[in-house]
């Protein structure tokens, strides 16, 4: 289904920015439970939709920002192409799977795939969007080298759409691998993460990496030769319908995420030791960049360990106390971001607040 | 160029001896030069048709320093242009007149190196080879290589987002750094990115790489390093039409083959090349691709193999794969040196660093040919053509009268087609002072006032290297003026582009 409905949304903002009324910009609320909850006047973006240029010989896909992930991921699919930072879709079911690209990118969210390959904001080439004076502006393009003006198109990615409501976005695609394949090992988390570190500086295909229950797991991608030489050279047990695992761990349907404890995100250098000072369950990812901790720590603790490790944590999920989402930021970087946000969003109509209270 | 650009504060006169008297309560009075003499080797940057001298030159070592000397501009209304080695290619270092230069050449240093997590910290003024030749004992390597990497340095390729001959596979410099410290106009410090693979806020990070010295000053780096592929191979094809070469590209990207390097020269600078360094160029064809590929032994074999089928399939008159390393270093010493080169076959040339959708290459270089003819004015061409960055070099004599001005006109035309195809003025060189005019094309208004507000979130003052990078609406008003008066210029006297 194609649909541009950027005049509609544009004169909605209109009344917004006139009226300065707060908008909660939804899409297929897929995320809804990231960040602090949104009030203010719905602003539904979701039927903003479509593809609107694909070449695949350009390795450029441009989409409105309604359009499912899953719409877009089939049609490169068909031209053996693939989104290379493997967003989630955080959906239990195909039924009920709304996350859309406007969505995606605004949080700039990212799968398994991400260390070895670049985060969402990696693919971004140019995006348009409605700031928050309803202004509709374009950024950046199609083309994989552009440094004309300021890089505002990744700049939206993960702004929560607090400057910008998405329109359009052009991202850069790539082949999907001939073939993949998952292997096994059974091992101590000192091992693991020595066996993640080496592995990659091998030169080996590694297309993505997780460890949980003291279990190694470790993602092959490319073409054949390489990854059966990879194979031989690595070992362990080769995983059956490993499609599945990696999405369970990408859309967190995994037995790990099935838990009434708030589940952090703590993004860190990736040879940071365990934080052995951190009650609950790890789970690792991105070559031990991401962990995910199931716990009922408090925040302050987290947040202390995590400052220390130079690294930051998120309560991405089951944020029982209200306690700030997003790890605090430095009064310097508060004051730039408040005036970021007031270039494009002079009177604080656009996602108030859903980042930090402050903005 | 306009006065304008170059002393955009002339209103406010600076009293240069209280600048220079409190700049020497901050530094060593050998860091400070203020003596025309003195000045002379920071006039230009890398594009040296154009030159300016500036008030004072600073030469800071340490970062304290540095917020010492922009609090004192922040107090005093003096503008800043920031240098690292100078190396730009679009004026982004030009000094002002009424502003100070300040080189990051002091910063030199490489912090820490962390083989494990495969980061570098180093300060600004490093070298971008110098990176990797500090860690080539872990095996591993900095991915952009600007063909200026032998002197350019990480703080001029953060603040232009340099791209280099393998951007198509490894990105360019914003996907391959983790972290910056920057000194904000008022003096104050920020770490934009993180330890970690992102970091919370906003993509500040992002917006500062390529933002050309105006919203901050770089004074720490931390680079992403990756391991050196086991194996990297080149092949060498030859074409008998520039369009076919073209059409060879995409169809090794449509193989799902994402080659490390693939460029593209034609005819003209085929010719100029070898003779300038035998790399045993075919000087018969009408183009030549060279497709690098890398990654381990097993992969690269298999790709090899592909890419020379799908080479002989697109009417390659001639494909060759370098038999060893020694070949490699010589098929790429061509592509290399071929600046160097078309400068030995024409008094001067002028670089232009368009890019546009590589399907439109037939109709661009259609286009540039007859662009060509109607200013009489050859045009050799030098091109990424994986991810369609063109470097055409317009041949020229700047003893000719007027024959720099034409030059530059028909620059501006080749950087406005490459909008009109849907692409854009700089794939990598950026927009400094060279490509001030043609912002007014690529951007309309609203995202030029949008431009403007995010430079006043960081400067409110407008004073770190004003006047570059973002023209404002009056200049674009006055440059439409003449696009609208097909070239009679409103205000002959004023030089343009």
């Amino acid at each position: 289904m194609s649909k541009d409905i950027s005049s509609l949304l544009q004169s909605q903002m209109q009344d917004a920015y006139k009226n300065k009324t707060p908008l909660q910009i939804r899409a297929g609320n897929s995320k809804h439970f990231y960040g602090y909850p949104k009030d203010g006047n719905l602003l539904d973006v979701s039927a903003h939709q479509g593809i609107i240029s694909y070449e695949p010989t350009e390795l450029v896909i441009t989409a409105r920002a309604g359009t499912r992930l899953a719409e877009i991921e089939s049609t490169l699919n068909e031209s053996k192409q693939m989104l290379a930072f493997e967003p989630p879709h955080f959906a239990a079911t195909a039924t009920l799977d709304n996350a859309t690209l406007g969505g995606t990118i605004a949080c700039n969210m990212s799968g398994p795939r991400r260390a070895y390959s670049g985060a969402a904001r990696d693919f971004v080439l140019g995006c348009s969007i409605i700031n928050g004076k309803a202004e509709k502006l374009k950024f950046g393009g199609q083309v994989m080298k552009n440094v004309a003006g300021y890089d505002a198109s990744r700049l939206m990615c993960g702004a929560m759409g607090t400057l910008g409501v998405i329109l359009d976005v052009s991202l850069k695609v790539l082949p999907k691998p001939e073939t993949e394949i998952t292997l096994r090992h059974q091992c101590d988390i000192h091992q693991a993460m020595d066996n993640m570190h080496q592995w990659v500086k091998q030169s080996l295909p590694v297309s993505a990496t997780s460890y949980i229950n003291s279990q190694l797991f470790i993602r092959l991608s490319g073409n054949h030769s390489s990854v059966t030489s990879a194979q031989q050279k690595i070992g362990g047990d080769v995983i059956d319908n490993a499609g599945n695992f990696w999405q369970q761990i990408k859309d967190q349907s995994h037995d790990f995420f099935k838990s009434d404890n708030p589940i952090w995100r703590l993004s860190l250098a990736s040879n940071t030791p365990p934080l052995e000072n951190l009650n609950g369950s790890t789970l690792y990812e991105w070559g031990g960049a991401l962990r995910w901790l199931s716990t009922d720590e408090p925040a302050e603790k987290i947040r202390e360990i995590l400052n220390n490790a130079g690294g930051h944590a998120t309560l991405f999920k089951n944020n029982k106390f209200k306690t700030p989402p997003f790890h605090q930021l430095s009064p310097g970087m508060l004051s730039i971001h408040k005036q970021v946000k007031q270039a494009f969003d002079p009177e604080n109509i656009l996602n108030p607040g859903c980042m930090y209270k402050e903005f | 160029m306009t006065e304008e650009l170059l002393s955009p504060h002339m209103t406010s006169s600076i009293n240069k001896q209280l600048l220079i008297s409190r700049l020497e309560y901050i530094l060593p009075a050998d860091s400070v030069l203020h003596q025309p003499e003195d000045l002379h080797p920071y006039e230009c940057d890398g594009l040296s048709a154009y030159r300016n001298l500036p008030l004072a030159v600073v030469l800071p070592d340490k970062i304290t320093q540095v917020q010492a000397i922009l609090k004192l501009c922040f107090e005093l209304d003096v503008a800043v242009v920031a240098r690292g080695a100078g190396t730009g290619l679009s004026g982004g270092a030009l000094p002002l007149s009424d502003g100070i230069l300040l080189s990051l050449a002091k910063f030199k240093n490489i912090i820490d190196i962390d083989p494990i997590q495969r980061v570098a910290r180093v300060q600004p003024g490093v070298r971008n080879l110098a990176i990797s030749e500090a860690v080539e004992q872990y095996d591993l390597y900095y991915a952009p290589d600007p063909s200026s990497q032998i002197a350019c340095t990480i703080g001029g390729n953060v603040a232009e987002n340099s791209g280099g001959v393998h951007c198509l596979k490894y990105g360019l410099t914003v996907h391959n750094i983790q972290q910056i410290k920057i000194i904000t106009i008022e003096g104050e410090l920020l770490t934009l990115g993180g330890s970690g693979l992102d970091s919370p806020g906003y993509d500040l990070l992002a917006l500062l790489t390529g933002s050309e010295g105006m919203l901050g000053v770089i004074v720490e780096v931390t680079v992403k390093l990756l391991p050196k592929p086991e194996s990297t191979q080149v092949i060498l094809a030859a074409f008998d039409d520039l369009i076919k070469a073209g059409l060879a590209v995409g169809n090794i990207i449509s193989a799902g083959i994402i080659p490390a390097g693939l460029e593209m020269m034609d005819k003209l600078t085929i010719k100029a090349a070898e003779d300038f360094v035998h790399a045993g160029y075919p000087t018969d064809a009408a183009a030549i691709l060279l497709c690098e590929l890398d990654g381990n032994k097993a992969e690269v074999a298999e790709n090899i193999s592909n890419v020379q089928t799908i080479l002989d399939e697109s009417g390659a008159t001639d494909v060759r794969v370098a038999k060893d390393e020694t070949e490699r270093v010589t098929f790429w010493k061509g592509r290399k040196a071929a600046f160097p080169a078309v400068g030995r076959i024409s008094p001067d040339y002028y670089c232009m660093d368009g890019t546009i959708p590589r399907k439109h290459l037939p109709q661009v270089l259609k286009a540039m040919a007859d662009l060509s003819a109607e200013y009489n004015l050859p045009v050799a061409n030098v091109f990424h053509a994986g991810d369609g960055n063109l470097h055409p070099l317009i041949l020229y004599d700047a003893n000719i009268p007027g024959e720099l001005e034409r030059t530059e006109e028909f620059g501006g035309k080749i950087l406005e087609l490459c909008v009109e195809v849907g692409g854009s003025i700089t794939g990598e060189h950026g927009v400094g002072m060279e490509k001030i005019n043609q912002m007014c094309v690529q951007f309309a208004a609203l995202e030029l006032t949008q431009f403007h507000a995010i430079k006043k979130a960081f400067d409110e003052k407008g004073l770190l290297n004003p006047g570059k990078a973002v023209p404002t609406l009056h200049r674009c008003a006055e440059f439409g003026a003449m696009h609208v008066h097909h070239g009679e210029l409103s205000h002959p006297e004023l030089e343009r582009f």
